[in-house]
């Protein structure tokens, strides 16, 4: 192999289409070259890795000569103690739980559904901007819906679902696009410089969210820090430490992910007319089509966190315990051994059990909240937008690999209609 | 060309399904949707056409849902003849017709059996008739249950603490209900998933308020002069003063009408082979009757092809299927049922799992959580492989375990994995009662090698 496909995956030049690495991929369902992390591709091995108790998430198991090209690549966060994405169960489910009793069912069943008002006008709140931003010429030199939609839109639902004041939301902004940044670094920035202001602002962040809670521990709402804060007793309830790891993970976790189902989703669209077209006249399409998306373009491609705690056999391979994995989610999703015509969008798809947001006990968290927003965000963008098209096709992609993603679409339009 | 049997069967032929049952509508579903045209009847001796019973023991007796609502939802429109209130009471196996209690008889090109069970009674009938004495199984049963816990009832007994008596008691408590459940083995669930586990249903129940009588019997049942129960003799000599009385005692398989057929059906089920084709008593397989849910007992190949009858949901689903396949199959095309046994239940609040065969398991191995905390799962060993394996609160690891069920992986297991206590570290006795005595409940049945079973009383064959 000229330059091995799992240097081909991180390749910035293969961001816009990697599908066809994944293809070659899969033909090894688990694979190793010596020395980097063993990487899975293949849907039911992966399923099955997800539901299977002798992996970990905890990179802490991971042996010291562990070779993971991405290690070390994503920004801790800090002097926080690690959120339940990066814990095994007890502790893992103890966090979860508590979290979920005022996110989800059985507790707080009506939490996201009472947010669909609130959902849906600040869906018009950006909309309405996409029109007046330009001076009226909406066609004009384009719009970046990246920049002008999807990127403030989850920012704004965690703060809501949190209960930031919406006087501090713009600050929140400016901390969440730093962090987010981060993940995404430019190669040709100064470093240490961007190291600085990362870490300044994961500190800033901390300690506005510490002082919000102090003050919601003392005026509580019924806001989602306000009742993580006030706890469950007998052992149910979070330190503060906790606390300030799972609200930066509710942001991280559900920022950069969002976006880019979103701007995956409009680019798809604008690529499938007729699609685009039929959205337009039967919004409840969108329930469809966002799972569909969801396995087409998952915006988390691989999960590069998973160790064996033994050693442990997939497809006559050894994985040796501590050895780093990833699991190529993405290419799970476009297994043919699963689904009929993979790489076909079909939003009329019977069988779209996809991997996009995960399976077993670390699945989606935010996923209810993360269908709704894409589900209002398309639906409202397909209706009032006229005539939208793409102008830059491929768009320009991110640098991350892993949480993949356009940094800009632009696109044009008629007209926005009320 | 000529026209096929199996195409004449499929454009005109008849399709009598006797059980109006979960199994019975999955298989007259399969049966239209792979293109059967002719006439299809469906039999069965309660008046409502199928119904969902999980919700019987849980969100109906929680007042949550009314029995009347639990009709099972319909994939597809079936075109069927419906014959409901009337038992089947015989079969002609020669002559190819099924007789009717009203004396009514209909005839078959196919025929497919899903009657499954009902309630095992009371065995003093006239204990049995007093008023507030009930068994559950049918939504009549459920209705008349639920509305006599909404009318506020002293003291509930329950008699049999398996899996439906154990979720009875803890509807009973979420009511505020006052509660005795009377086991006769020493715990709850010993029967499905042995001793080990049965102690942490035992703690669950106390926990919760039920006043758990375990390693006792029900000697009788006393009524007033207005022949309503007040009272039940246990044979440690406590009498329990109490106003309603459920009787969870397992369930009998509902073959009595097949007596004397030819079909090899007795109180074990009717024994079919793995296709679903139904033995004749002689051993031989027929080919134009079938056998889904409950009252099918088949050889399984990952159990030492020994036969198991399985009270599952999801067994009555996929083995209806099966048999809709086959039925409308040549021998090349039909598949085999192929089903790993699970079953779930949801009481105190904590969600049970279930794969494999725990009842053959003679150790356990708690693998993950801690039964202190009521989360864990483990798995049940028989003869250095895994069996079997349970949840509590656990589930979303199930797959893997039934996975290595499938490939018969060594126990005790070799491996580590997350949330390993330090009271996981190994094996104990499983613990289950000498299958001699009974004790109430097991889903899974193991019933021996031979299609006729114990029925192998050679009778001469009728014609
Ligand atoms: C389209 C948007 C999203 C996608 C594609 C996505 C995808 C994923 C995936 C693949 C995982 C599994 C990680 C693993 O197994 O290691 C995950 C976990 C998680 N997600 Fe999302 N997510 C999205 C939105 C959100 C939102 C909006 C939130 C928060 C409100 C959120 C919160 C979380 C959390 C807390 C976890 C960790 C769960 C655990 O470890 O138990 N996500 N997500």
């Amino acid at each position: 192999m000229k330059q091995g496909i799992l240097s081909q995956i991180l390749d910035y030049a293969n961001r816009a289409n990697p599908y066809p690495l994944y293809e070659e991929l899969r033909r090894t369902p688990v694979f190793h070259d010596g020395e980097g992390p063993y990487v899975v591709s293949t849907y039911h091995e992966i399923h099955g890795l997800l539901h299977d108790p002798r992996l970990s998430s905890d990179t802490r198991n991971r042996g010291a000569a562990a070779g993971d090209p991405l290690a070390g690549q994503e920004e801790g966060e800090g002097q926080l103690p690690p959120s339940f994405l990066k814990l095994d169960p007890p502790e893992h489910d103890r966090l979860r739980r508590m979290t979920n009793r005022p996110f989800g069912p059985p507790h707080s069943p009506r939490r996201i559904d009472g947010m669909r008002e609130e959902l849906r006008s600040i869906v018009k709140g950006l909309i309405d901007g996409l029109a007046d931003g330009r001076g009226g010429s909406v066609g004009g030199d384009g719009i970046d819906l990246v920049e002008q939609f999807s990127y403030p839109f989850p920012v704004t639902m965690i703060c809501r679902l949190l209960g930031v004041p919406r006087e501090d939301e713009a600050r929140f902004h400016v901390w969440a696009d730093t962090l987010a940044a981060s993940l995404d670094p430019d190669p040709d920035a100064d470093a240490e410089q961007r190291e600085k202001v990362t870490s300044s602002a994961r500190m800033e962040l901390g300690m506005y969210l510490a002082g919000l809670i102090e003050e919601r521990r003392k005026n509580p709402g019924d806001d989602m820090l306000s009742q993580l804060a006030a706890g469950h007793g007998q052992g149910e309830t979070m330190s503060t430490m906790e606390l300030l790891s799972t609200a930066a993970l509710l942001l991280i976790a559900g920022h950069e992910t969002t976006v880019n189902l979103i701007t995956n989703g409009m680019l798809t669209l604008l690529r499938h007319p007729d699609v685009l077209e039929r959205l337009r006249r039967e919004p409840r399409l969108a329930v469809p089509l966002v799972e569909e998306l969801l396995r087409y373009e998952p915006p988390v491609q691989l999960l590069p966190q998973r160790t064996p705690l033994s050693d442990i056999e997939v497809c006559g391979v050894t994985i040796p315990k501590g050895a780093p994995m990833w699991l190529v989610l993405a290419a799970g999703n476009r297994d043919p051994q699963r689904f009929e015509n993979p790489d076909r969008f079909d939003p009329d798809r019977k069988d779209v059990q996809h991997l996009g947001l995960g399976s077993g006990i670390h699945s989606c968290f935010g996923a209810p909240l993360a269908r709704l927003e894409a589900q209002l965000a398309l639906s409202e963008l397909a209706r009032r937008l006229h005539n939208p098209r793409l102008l830059d096709d491929p768009p320009p992609y991110r640098q991350n690999a892993v949480l993949r993603g356009p940094r800009h679409l632009m696109i044009a339009c008629d007209d926005v209609r009320p | 060309m000529p026209e096929s049997e199996l195409e004449s069967l499929k454009s005109r032929g008849r399709i009598v399904v006797v059980g109006a049952s979960l199994a019975g509508l999955r298989a007259a579903e399969t049966l239209r949707e792979k293109g059967f045209k002719g006439t299809l009847t469906m039999i069965g001796d309660e008046p409502y056409e199928p119904y969902d019973r999980p919700p019987l023991s849980k969100q109906v007796l929680l007042g949550m849902a009314r029995a009347e609502d639990t009709a099972l939802p319909r994939r597809r429109d079936i075109e069927a003849e419906w014959r409901l209130g009337v038992p089947a009471s015989g079969l002609d196996m020669a002559g190819r017709r099924v007789k009717l209690a009203d004396g009514d008889e209909v005839p078959y090109d196919r025929l497919l059996i899903a009657t499954g069970v009902r309630a095992r009674p009371w065995p003093n009938e006239a204990e049995g008739e007093l008023d507030g004495v009930f068994v559950l199984r049918t939504r009549a049963d459920g209705a008349g249950l639920a509305r006599r816990l909404e009318a506020g009832p002293r003291r509930v007994l329950v008699i049999g603490a398996g899996f439906t008596g154990s979720e009875i008691a803890s509807a009973c408590r979420e009511r505020g209900l006052e509660v005795t459940v009377a086991e006769r083995a020493d715990a709850p669930l010993v029967g499905a998933l042995g001793g080990v586990v049965g102690a942490v249903a035992a703690e669950m129940h106390r926990e919760h308020g039920v006043d758990l009588r375990t390693g006792v019997m029900v000697t009788r049942l006393e009524g007033d002069a207005g022949g309503r129960v007040r009272a039940a003799h246990l044979s440690d000599g406590a009498v329990v003063e109490c106003d309603v009385v459920v009787v969870c005692l397992g369930a009998q398989r509902n073959t009595e009408w097949l007596a004397g057929s030819g079909l090899g059906a007795g109180p074990r089920g009717i024994a079919c082979d793995a296709g679903c084709r139904a033995f004749g008593i002689t051993g031989i397989v027929t080919d134009d009757i079938y056998v889904a849910g409950d009252v099918a007992r088949s050889p399984h190949p990952l159990f030492g092809y020994q036969f198991l009858s399985l009270e599952h949901w999801g067994n009555a689903v996929s083995q209806a299927e099966t048999a809709a396949h086959n039925m409308l199959s040549d021998s090349a095309g039909r598949r085999p049922h192929i089903w790993v046994p699970a079953f779930w239940s949801s009481q105190f609040g904590v969600n049970i799992k279930s794969v494999g065969v725990p009842t053959m398991g003679t150790e356990i191995m708690i693998t993950q959580g801690s039964p202190a905390e009521r989360r864990f799962a483990g798995v049940y060993g028989y003869q250095g492989r895994i069996i079997g394996a349970v949840t509590f609160d656990n589930a979303r690891w199930l797959d893997f375990y039934q996975r290595q069920i499938e490939a018969t992986a060594p126990f005790p297991p070799e491996f580590s994995n997350v949330d390993r206590r330090p009271e996981g570290g190994r094996p104990v006795p499983a613990d289950f009662p000498d299958p001699s005595v009974p004790t109430h409940g097991p889903t899974v049945t193991l019933s021996g090698y031979s299609p006729a079973d114990r029925r192998m009383t050679f009778t001469p064959a009728r014609n």
